[in-house]
């Protein structure tokens, strides 16, 4: 089981706070909004991913569990 | 001696794969069809079942005429099924300044729309359906008005209510989520989907949004049969298609075209160039530019088109004249896709806006940034927005780079390109 990151677009106000949290996944463009890895998450990297979603001050992330393939 | 004129008999079988179809009776002055004229020239529409409906749908293989190519039996199906009472909109806001194919439907033969209407509310089992135009398209919404109050008088719909919506003359108006949201009460902006409008779209109910050239075709096709409709096009692109011509030709305007049809012929069915071309933008904004000579020798399929990075889109041509400059023209559609944003997602609202004024610098001579960091832009703010429009940007931008490369690295040197000055792509839509 892994899962995926997602932001909502109009939600996001470029707080930055997830990439400061998860940077392994997350970066920020020139105007501070996230740039998500697509890549599945899965293990240990799940805990960080989590704790952005967490954080985020305008709750505009979104990690949804994939189940099987993909 | 001359020959004798041809009469062609009401119902008499029009030769295979026979030109116009959509545009059949068009008046030269361009007056709206009245529907006694439409039901002699195309007869009236049968009854036909719910299910065969989306079957011979599916059978002719139409996709959507709007930009985004979804077959339409899918479509249909999705809402057919869906749980509650259906909706039907009918989406003639055409807000791209280069596309004029679904105001002239509109405009010339509403009572061909209306049909499709009629009968897509048929085939999603619709008692309610709404037909969206923006506030600026007039001499449209008198048109549809007046066809639909002769309609009424004629009890034509059955059980369909079809009314009519004005809507704001934005380009972002016309997205899918924007005007169901807009129906809805809310603003003309796309929203973070989902549900899709085919699951809850106006009034929370199963919605069905077709651009009014797709519906116009399924009133041909309801009458003529899947079979007639594929003698034209190709197996996955089949039918006729309506085409806008701008910029560089004789003869500027909406044609309809077989599809599968070589650009060459478009063009010279739009009167040839009025001057040697270097470019055309095909697609409209959201599509891309091809070089000229390379561009001729296609032809009108999304299939032959995809190798270019760029699709046909809602079919909008616009052709450069060696006149004009490609790198002036890109940077002026950049700066109108970037103040055509919904400004609500970060990435669409400053990454095109960023874009457009490198462009606009360039264009200028007085560059601040390079190509390659326009080029990085382009890449990163696609599939950050929450509808499509910085995609479609995105595409424009490389596509223009691209293809006026040594343009650019004139410009950026300050020196001088082959343009006289002069601009030809339209920034605002000709009402």
């Amino acid at each position: 089981m892994s899962s995926k990151l997602r932001v909502n677009p109009i939600a996001c106000k470029a707080h930055g706070l997830c990439a400061e949290l998860f940077p392994e996944r997350i970066s920020l463009d020139d105007w501070g909004y996230p740039i998500i890895d697509p890549e599945p998450i899965s293990g240990s990297l799940e805990v960080h991913a989590a704790r952005a979603v967490a954080e985020c001050p305008t709750v505009a992330l979104l990690l949804a569990r994939e189940r099987g393939r993909r | 001696m001359s020959e004798p004129a041809t009469v062609l008999e009401p119902d008499a079988a029009p030769a295979r794969g026979a030109l116009p179809r959509l545009l059949t009776g068009v008046r030269a002055n361009g007056a709206p069809l009245p529907l006694d004229l439409h039901l002699r020239l195309h007869g009236a529409l049968a009854s036909s079942s719910r299910a065969g409906l989306i079957e011979l749908v599916a059978a002719s293989g139409l996709r959507g005429r709007g930009g985004a190519g979804f077959p339409v039996a899918q479509k249909l199906e999705a809402v057919a099924n869906g749980r509650g009472r259906p909706v039907v909109v009918a989406n003639g806001t055409e807000g791209e300044p280069a596309s004029d194919k679904d105001k002239a439907l509109l405009r010339c033969v509403p009572h061909l729309v209306l049909d499709g209407v009629s009968l897509a509310a048929r085939a999603v089992g619709a008692t309610e359906a709404i037909v969206a135009i923006a506030a600026g398209s007039r001499n449209e919404r008198t048109a549809v008005e007046h066809a639909l109050a002769e309609r009424n008088a004629r009890a034509l719909d059955g059980e369909a209510r079809i009314s009519l919506a004005v809507t704001p003359d934005r380009f972002i108006a016309g997205e899918e989520s924007a005007l169901v949201n807009l129906l809805n009460g809310g603003p003309a902006k796309p929203v973070f989907v989902p549900p899709r409008p085919f699951e809850r779209g106006v009034g929370g109910e199963p919605t069905l949004v077709q651009n009014v050239e797709t519906l116009a075709h399924l009133a041909l096709i309801a009458r003529h049969g899947a079979e007639w409709f594929r003698e034209l096009g190709s197996d996955d692109e089949p039918g006729s298609a309506l085409v806008t011509l701008s910029g560089g030709v004789r003869r500027p305007g909406v044609y309809e075209v077989g599809l599968g049809a070589a650009f060459r012929d478009i063009v010279i069915g739009a009167g040839g160039l009025s001057e040697p071309a270097t470019a055309l933008l095909v697609g409209g904004y959201f599509g891309g530019w091809i070089e000229a000579r390379s561009v001729l020798e296609l032809s009108l399929l999304d299939a032959e088109l995809a190798p270019h990075g760029i699709g046909m889109g809602a079919r909008a041509i616009a052709v450069l004249p060696q006149g004009a400059c490609g790198v002036v023209e890109t940077a002026r559609v950049a700066r109108y896709l970037a103040d055509e944003s919904a400004g609500q997602c970060g990435p669409c609202v400053n990454g095109l806006a960023a874009i457009a004024t490198a462009l606009e610098r360039i264009a200028a001579g007085r560059p601040d940034r390079s190509a390659g960091q326009i080029l990085r832009w382009a890449a990163q703010v696609r599939g950050r927005g929450a509808c499509k429009h910085p995609d479609g940007a995105a595409r424009l931008v490389e596509s223009g780079l691209r293809v006026f490369a040594r343009e650019f690295e004139l410009h950026a040197h300050g020196r001088r390109c082959s343009g006289d000055g002069r601009t030809v792509l339209p920034t605002e839509v000709s009402r």
